[in-house]
């Protein structure tokens, strides 16, 4: 295990935000964290990178502890977190062979690996333009960059693609994914399900705290349910007669029938149309996948409401 | 233990080249001394009686108001730095963060050095003629140097406690205000008796008189050791509390 965390307490003021937070990440491996916000995930970065000290538990990072070894585990991280830091008034160049010499590459070195960094992350043709110029696409992928000058062991990213656009997250996406080939272990952070559910081998929800769940983006899936499609009625009369029909979840202050599905065209069809062989009309039809509230409503609701 | 040296180093670099490209605050830390300088010479000075041409008077004073600008500046970029991750980023690498406060220290006795040349200059050009020799000048530059290397590291503290750039702004705010609490602009003994204290007592006095000794031939008495003490004290209090503020906001 290349990270490792047991019994993390972490409180600010009254505040808990970690209480006992047991986490086990394989070398290699990609890693999420999954949590809204103020679950305790930058907390947990925080404690890991060794930013922050917990009050309690243990964490071992690349063999080493955090609390007693933080600069041997600083040099065999790196941390991206939630704002890009990057300085604007820099060029990518200059920001990358920045932290080429902080990590004592020697100048010579920072700036061979600066230029097989701007090449690997699409940034040759802005190298040598300030930072305040680039789009908040590349400001990540600058960021990104500049954690891995060192060739880090494990790098952390903190919600890398919080505010960015589909367009620029799909990107980032393949970034993190292409890390993966070179054998760095990667721990990220995040509120996206989709976004787990597209990079992580496992995931941890964090919920309070606290290990809510753990497993793979399928298991947790289906931990929640899957798709469901929502139908709605103009009457109570109408509600109630596709109730009587469809094996679904009645809500009469909405006038909605909510209904599992597979998710498939077919099975919509087959719904519409049993409707209508029964002369129940049908106001409007819309269909869900499961949400990162729907995982939390699942997994942290009382037992017995759960649906 | 090398490596602190050179990370310092990468980190001044970085601050120079920072304070360089932010031109509109570069460009600002120089020509409001020199507007100032222009009103007080050229407006004010005629109606101040100082016992000698005006522009011999003013030039201590207006190098001390510039230090007040650049020392603001300083405080603003710290807190930027403390605020938008930066310095997360250093404390996660094997790197002393705390290089990245003597960083900006250094770019902002830089940039005073620069706008000081030239608030001299342009003294020059509006009739200031002073009587020093090399050695006067060198003192002066020390002086003047030492004060401003210890209102760079208060900066510095300051800019790690403030929340934002703006109250950084507004913490450094007493540093512009204290020059006209002194013997900067007209002489002390002019003023209500409350204020003539507080002027009397602060270090910019002390540290103008000995900088108008040394360049024009005042009487500096007891001014040169006080000027020395103020500075020198000043400095180590506020290297000791800039690193006392820095360990304090990067633990939790």
């Amino acid at each position: 295990m290349i990270v490792e965390a047991a019994d993390l307490r972490k409180r600010y003021g009254p505040t808990v935000v970690l209480d006992g937070l047991d986490l086990r990440v394989a070398a290699g491996s990609v890693f999420a964290l999954l949590g809204p916000n103020g679950a305790g995930k930058t907390t947990t970065i925080r404690i890991l990178t060794t930013l922050s000290r917990p009050d309690g538990g243990l964490a071992r990072v690349a063999g080493h502890d955090v609390l007693r070894d933080p600069a041997r585990v600083r040099a065999a991280i790196s941390l991206t977190g939630q704002y890009a830091a990057v300085d604007a008034e820099q060029t990518g160049r200059e920001n990358l062979a920045m932290i080429g010499r902080l990590r004592h590459l020697g100048r010579a070195g920072a700036r061979r690996r600066a230029d097989e960094l701007l090449e690997r992350f699409d940034l040759v043709r802005a190298a040598d333009r300030r930072v305040k110029t680039y789009s908040g696409g590349m400001r990540r992928r600058l960021d990104l960059a500049m954690s891995l000058v060192a060739r880090p062991e494990v790098i952390f990213l903190d919600e890398p693609t919080t505010g960015l656009d589909p367009a620029s997250r799909a990107t980032m996406w393949d970034a993190i994914r292409d890390l993966v080939h070179t054998g760095t272990t990667i721990f990220l952070t995040t509120q996206y399900l989709e976004e787990a559910d597209r990079l992580a081998d496992r995931i941890v929800v964090l919920h309070r705290g606290k290990v809510a769940a753990e497993g793979t983006a399928d298991a947790l899936k289906a931990q929640v349910g899957g798709d469901r499609v929502d139908l709605a009625f103009d009457t109570v009369a109408d509600l109630d007669a596709a109730t009587a029909l469809l094996d679904g979840f009645p809500d009469p202050a909405r006038l909605l029938l909510s209904v599992p599905s597979d998710g498939s065209a077919a099975h919509l069809h087959r719904l519409l149309d049993d409707l209508r062989g029964s002369g129940v009309p049908v106001a409007r039809v819309s269909s869900h996948r499961p949400t990162l509230d729907d995982v939390f409503l699942a997994l942290t609701a009382p037992q017995g409401v759960r649906a | 233990m090398s490596h602190a040296l050179t990370d310092s180093v990468t980190l001044i670099g970085r601050s120079i080249r920072l304070s360089r490209r932010n031109v509109e605050t570069l460009i600002m830390s120089i020509l409001l001394p020199l507007l100032m300088m222009a009103l007080f010479v050229f407006v004010f000075g005629g109606a101040i009686n100082t016992g000698t041409a005006y522009v011999n008077y003013v030039v201590p004073g207006i190098i001390l108001l510039c230090t007040g600008y650049g020392a603001a500046s300083t405080a603003m970029s710290v807190t930027d730095d403390m605020s938008n991750g930066m310095v997360d980023r250093l404390r996660s690498m094997p790197v002393n963060s705390f290089a990245l406060l003597t960083g900006h220290v250094v770019a902002s006795v830089t940039r005073n050095a620069l706008s000081t040349t030239i608030v001299v200059v342009a003294a020059v050009l509006m009739g200031f003629r002073p009587t020093a020799g090399l050695g006067g000048w060198l003192a002066a530059a020390g002086i003047v140097l030492l004060y401003v290397l210890a209102l760079s590291w208060l900066a510095a503290g300051l800019g790690v406690v403030a929340k934002s750039v703006e109250s950084a702004s507004a913490l450094s705010f007493f540093m512009l205000f204290l020059p006209y609490l002194s013997s900067a602009f007209v002489p002390p003994g002019t003023m209500p008796a409350v204020l003539r204290v507080i002027s009397e007592h602060q270090p910019i006095t002390p540290v103008i008189e000995t900088v108008r000794g040394l360049l024009t031939g005042t009487p500096i008495g007891a001014n040169a050791a006080l000027a020395l003490v103020w500075s020198g004290g000043l400095l180590v209090g506020s290297f000791v509390l800039a690193t006392f503020l820095y360990r304090r906001r990067t633990a939790d």
